[in-house]
């Protein structure tokens, strides 16, 4: 299923013009790339999406920005949502309403606050119980829709609204949640690491996790302009910059073992490049004992999947 | 039950509980998808059914969820699909799945799900009261009510046709009462497999998120401009379920002999008393009355049925006579005059002009016993308001005053 640019840029767009979303936003990129990767693949989607940014940009009422089946919930819920439309699904089908052999799978997505926090629950229940869907988790590391708050997957550091960087307390004193390990540890057969940048590696990892039957996981870095506090721009060469800084490992995990990507860098660069246009870091940037601190998650993370990947 | 309709249904007499009564209608409709959780004193109905799926007795996809949260949002998933769905809880688990009762009937899915009553924390409590299902009353959710087993079995049956009318297209909760109904043994008439499914039917969903050739978006976000008319479409579909019911009950009674109505009257053409009272207490009452009309009192009670839609007209029209009305709460509202059927009954007396004195007896809460002794005591209340022109008057039966903090 390999894809150049040019078939890509032919492609009629599942996701349109007209969404809300802020103007270059991940979030969009990383929704068109799955698109990409669902018709390359010849599978269908349904989609379940969490409450959040996505959700109330592309779907006011009258309007929708989706061509394929879309259904919204609530927040914490989209996993439980999928896995009624999956077995719906099987269930219509055995019965012979539904009739056509067109292959499907079933995708929810949320952002961080719906996958690592309020919806991890009814996350963990979907992939234990083995329904053939695809979860993604797009991961911009706060509670962006509601105004940049602290989530579970926020970085160490960071300055969010509900954990500020202030005289006292730095910010978020705890590390980042690894929700890649707790899917894994759910015994699926796939899941993957991506980003937006790597467009290719995305689309491959994404068109597996569409084919391989039963429960798949992606999570994605998406940059948010504003919850970053970074120039309008740069969400593309932001998360180039985190997997070029070893702060965002591409890994996948295929039936027991992980695999390192090729996309991975040779040689890591300075972690300044990811954070020094991001203005959620501008005070952790002037504390040296802190940023050694945060280096050292960043490499001790890296340094742990590489390790299961078996890569020296 | 015959009431001089003769059943063209066959009929099998089982001795069953009023879980089983309703896992019963799940085996013979065969919904498309079962998700549920675990929780006292529904339990015994999920567990029935999925000894159904397991033994292959029905084509139903179960998903065991890891919360009632997830039960109906995998419902609402279903259903969305152009699914029969189904699900059940009680008590802290409807609760727990509010959020969600409120979409599934905004999202207008003809859901159907049993509701054991029970009631809510704290402190933790495990039996019958009706403060779970009460919490729930005004989302936009069809509520049926049951005396006993029997009851279920029939509540369950119509509750389909009524969800899944075109123009009504709401879900529908079956209540009964916990343990009382939900793990006691009577016996229940149940019909031939095929009787059910013929009545019962197919569900055509207008529309579902699995037609990938005319995809649709499902579940958006409404601004201000837009929001206020989906609640008043709701309404309107609340108040078309009026005529729906009415049409559904005929029917069900030309096929089986069987009569339901939205309030079920017994003795109240002349009675100047008159009791209100919902699932599995009426039994008691009935007996009462027989017992006080014997000594002469003009009493009657009415149970409640259809208590959403609550039309309260049908109501007036079964009590000509009265004086005043006994109301009985198995559910305790706080910080406001009195409690849920209390206040329906008594806006809707006030709106029809009518001037009956009313008092709200609060009973049972927490499996509390309601035994006959305890409606003698509250007829001979009731009687005594009347004379002394007492209303509105909140009184707590088997209350035990020495257990009371300040």
């Amino acid at each position: 299923m390999a894809i150049n640019l040019k078939q890509i840029a032919g492609m009629e767009a599942a996701y349109v013009k007209g969404h809300r979303m802020c103007a270059g936003c991940g979030v969009a990129v990383f929704v068109r790339e799955l698109f990409i990767a669902s018709k390359t693949a010849g599978v269908d989607v349904v989609i379940a999406n969490a409450t959040g940014c996505l959700e109330v940009t592309s779907s006011v009422y009258p309007e929708s920005a989706w061509k394929y089946p879309w259904l919204h919930v609530a927040f914490e819920n989209a996993p439980a949502a999928i896995s009624g439309v999956e077995r719906a699904y099987y269930a219509l089908k055995a019965k012979g309403k539904i009739k056509d052999d067109r292959k499907v799978k079933f995708v929810a997505i949320g952002g961080d606050g719906a996958s690592f926090d309020i919806g991890l629950q009814s996350l963990s229940g979907a992939l234990e119980r083995g329904h053939n869907i695809l979860y993604i988790a797009y991961d911009n590391e706060a509670y962006m829709n509601t105004g940049y708050q602290r989530s579970s997957a926020t970085p160490l550091y960071a300055d969010t609204t509900t954990a500020p960087f202030g005289k006292k307390i730095p910010g978020k004193t705890q590390t980042r949640k690894d929700l890649f390990a707790i899917a894994v540890a759910h015994g699926i057969p796939y899941a993957a690491t991506v980003s937006i940048y790597h467009w290719n590696d995305l689309i491959t990892k994404i068109q597996k996790a569409l084919t391989v039957e039963g429960p798949t996981f992606i999570l994605s870095l998406t940059p948010c302009i504003p919850g970053w506090n970074m120039p309008v721009g740069d969400a593309v060469s932001l998360a180039k910059a985190a997997v070029e800084t070893g702060y965002w490992p591409l890994v996948e995990y295929e039936n027991g073992v992980y695999k390192w990507s090729s996309a991975n860098p040779k040689q890591l660069k300075p972690i300044e490049e990811f954070l020094a246009s991001q203005k959620r870091f501008a005070k952790l940037l002037k504390n040296p004992e802190l940023l050694e601190k945060f280096k050292q998650d960043v490499i001790s993370n890296y340094e742990k999947y590489k390790k299961l990947c078996g890569v020296a | 039950m015959s009431d001089g309709v003769v059943s063209k249904v066959s009929v099998v007499r089982k001795a069953l509980t009023g879980a089983q009564a309703a896992a019963e209608v799940m085996r013979q409709v065969e919904p498309d998808v079962v998700a549920a959780y675990p929780i006292t004193p529904q339990t015994p109905i999920v567990q029935e059914f999925a000894q159904f799926v397991a033994d292959g007795l029905v084509n139903t996809e179960m998903i065991q969820v890891e919360s009632e949260h997830s039960a109906l949002s995998a419902v609402v998933g279903a259903a969305m699909s152009g699914a029969r769905a189904m699900t059940a809880t009680s008590s802290q688990g409807l609760a727990l799945m509010w959020e969600v009762v409120a979409i599934a009937s905004s999202m207008r899915l003809p859901i159907v799900m049993n509701i054991v009553n029970r009631a809510i924390s704290a402190p933790l409590n495990i039996h019958c009261d009706h403060s779970d299902a009460m919490a729930i009353r005004d989302l936009g959710w069809i509520m049926l009510f049951s005396e006993n087993p029997q009851e279920v079995y029939h509540n369950n049956i119509v509750a389909f046709r009524i969800g899944e009318h075109p123009d009504v297209f709401l879900p529908v909760a079956v209540n009964q009462d916990g343990f009382i109904t939900s793990h006691c043994v009577e016996a229940v008439d149940v019909f031939e497999d095929s009787f059910v499914k013929n009545f019962v039917g197919e569900y055509k969903a207008p529309y579902n998120i699995l037609d990938f050739d005319n995809p649709i978006s499902a579940g958006e976000w409404a601004m201000p401009s837009h929001y206020f008319e989906f609640r008043v479409d709701m309404k309107k579909a609340m108040d078309r379920s009026v005529g729906v019911i009415e049409k559904v009950f005929e029917e069900f009674y030309k096929e089986t002999g069987v009569k339901m109505d939205f309030f079920e009257a017994y003795k109240t053409e002349d009675a100047e008393i008159v009791f209100v009272v919902m699932n599995s207490t009426a039994g008691t009452i009935r007996y009462v009355v027989d017992k006080l009309r014997e000594k002469g009192k003009k009493v009657g009670v009415i149970k409640v049925r259809v208590y959403r839609p609550f039309v309260v007209e049908k109501f007036l029209e079964l009590i000509p006579s009265a004086k005043f009305i006994a109301v009985m709460d198995r559910a305790l509202s706080i910080g406001t005059t009195g409690s849920p059927l209390y206040q329906d009954i008594t806006s809707g007396l006030f709106a029809n002009k009518r001037i009956v004195l009313v008092n709200d007896y609060i009973y049972g809460l927490g499996g509390r016993d309601f035994t006959d002794d305890d409606a003698y005591e509250m007829y001979e209340h009731a009687e005594y308001s009347l004379k002394e022109g007492i209303s509105g008057q909140i009184v707590y039966v088997g209350l035990n005053p020495n257990l009371l903090g300040r």
